[in-house]
């Protein structure tokens, strides 16, 4: 059994919201360079070299790539021949991102009572927690800050079995339709495909910390992100939804069986300050 | 490409603004997101004047992220308009003539620009450092109290925009999608 004090996760996590915030993913950029030889708009490919040059200089005046810091979503994956000690684990999560988000200069966009008062919290917590045990005597912390413009346009649908692969493919589209210019394009979309209601809509967040540009080990869903991806392109949405051809940054796609009476369908989007970060401990 | 414009927006240059129209604004601007407007028009409602005139002016939908010391203002890129739509008209309808965000806009927002003669612009969301850059000096001239939501008054040099809807019902949103739109055989 290996011993770890809870406020080196505190540590971690103070650390890794703010250079969320202020880095953006080698992937994302190399993305960028490559959307902007294949963006047919010029429009578009202008707003493609904003997102580029946003990106270098976020990184050398040490400024967050975006207003919006969004809500801190932490997965923990502890291993279950860790032994935590030192207080709480959620304490420690929540108390990472206070410090991070206070002493980073990041916004705080957290409000309680969200039908009625939406007071600010003040520090951005709490966290968006996730964890998960797994085999070994490490934690590993991934921090993925998401921001409110994209998370809104998301959406789950409890299809009927009947609806088929197409119904998924449609659902998916639509979702992607009708959020149009709000979530900040090119985007990735996140997609939850089976289970239960609250763990569609996990894979389908969890998805989104996938590389730009790899493909998924399973054949059958690879085509299947190939399929939304193209339908996505074909919708004309382009760079900031003024019109173009790349819409879409990538697609990734997470499975669980289903019950036999269910097909859920979980869209998660994320705009293109995706923002993720991660450390082993 | 990019045409040069400095604030307050006259009719004869909103006028001659159609969508797609790619800008750079040298001048003063305002900002102001949910909080803000809500207030504004509570006070227009009451008939009570406003801390601010509104006359040839633009608002920025923004929330900054908190300045550093030595900073003028945090990353500021636009937030989502359609939060606004139930205030802009009655703002417009005061002689407020440019609003910059992104995202789109309803259609009373749209009818409101074109019977009062104002544009809507959209910034590139997502894009906060680069547009805090083009922000020359910001200082709070109303609502110091809501923190980032307050109205600040910001000097801004070539700030880039686009024009999203003209005062003739023009809409890059459904125009440029339009236009790259492909009918897929799926
Ligand atoms: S959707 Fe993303 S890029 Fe756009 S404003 Fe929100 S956090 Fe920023």
């Amino acid at each position: 059994m290996r011993e770890m004090d809870v406020a080196q996760v505190t540590e971690a996590i103070a650390k890794l919201v703010v250079d969320a915030c202020t880095y953006l993913g080698d992937d994302v950029v190399a993305f960028f360079e490559e959307a902007i030889e294949r963006e047919e708009s010029e429009t578009g490919r202008d707003i493609l070299v904003q997102l580029l040059e946003n990106a270098n200089l976020a990184r050398d005046s040490n400024r967050p790539l975006c207003q919006d810091t969004g809500l801190a979503v932490v997965f923990l994956e502890i291993g279950q021949d860790v032994h935590l000690v030192g207080g709480s684990l959620e304490e420690a999560v929540n108390e990472g991102v206070r410090k991070g988000y206070t002493e980073g200069y990041l916004r705080k966009s957290a409000v309680a009572d969200p039908i009625g008062e939406r007071k600010n919290t003040g520090d951005n917590t709490p966290a968006m927690l996730h964890t998960r045990i797994v085999p070994g005597d490490k934690v590993g912390v991934i921090v993925a800050p998401k921001g409110g413009g994209a998370e809104n346009m998301s959406a789950i649908g409890m299809l009927k079995p009947a609806q088929g692969r197409q119904g998924a493919i449609d659902f998916i589209v639509d979702t992607v339709s009708k959020a149009g210019p709000n979530p900040c394009p090119p985007i990735i979309v996140g997609v939850g495909l089976g289970g239960t209601f609250e763990k569609a809509a996990y894979m389908a967040k969890h998805a989104l910390l996938r590389e730009v540009g790899s493909t998924n080990p399973d054949p059958r869903l690879a085509g299947l992100e190939d399929e939304i991806e193209g339908r996505c392109n074909d919708l004309g949405i382009g760079p900031a939804g003024l019109g173009g051809t790349v819409t879409v940054i990538d697609v990734f796609v997470e499975e669980l069986p289903a019950h036999i009476a269910s097909m859920p369908v979980a869209v998660n989007i994320q705009c293109h300050s995706a923002r993720h970060k991660e450390a082993v401990l | 490409m990019d045409r040069v414009i400095t604030t307050p927006l006259t009719d004869e240059v909103v006028a001659s603004l159609h969508a797609g129209d790619r800008l750079l604004i040298t001048g003063i601007i305002y900002t102001g997101r949910d909080a803000a407007h809500k207030r504004l028009v509570e006070l227009i409602d009451k008939g009570e004047p406003l801390p601010i005139d509104l006359k040839g002016q633009i608002i920025y939908f923004v929330g900054p992220t908190p300045a550093r010391p030595g900073e003028v203002i945090g990353s500021a890129g636009p937030t989502t308009s359609g939060r606004m739509d139930a205030y802009s008209p009655k703002l417009t309808a005061l002689g407020l003539k440019g609003m910059i965000g992104k995202g789109s806009r309803n259609e009373a927002v749209k009818e409101a620009l074109k019977r009062d003669k104002a544009v809507y612009l959209g910034a590139t969301g997502g894009a906060g450092a680069l547009l805090a850059q083009r922000i020359v000096s910001a200082k709070v001239v109303a609502y110091e109290d809501l923190g980032p939501e307050a109205i600040r008054e910001l000097e801004v040099k070539d700030f880039p925009v686009v024009v999203i809807n003209d005062m003739y019902g023009g809409d890059l949103y459904v125009e440029g999608r339009k236009k790259y739109e492909r009918k897929g055989d799926s």
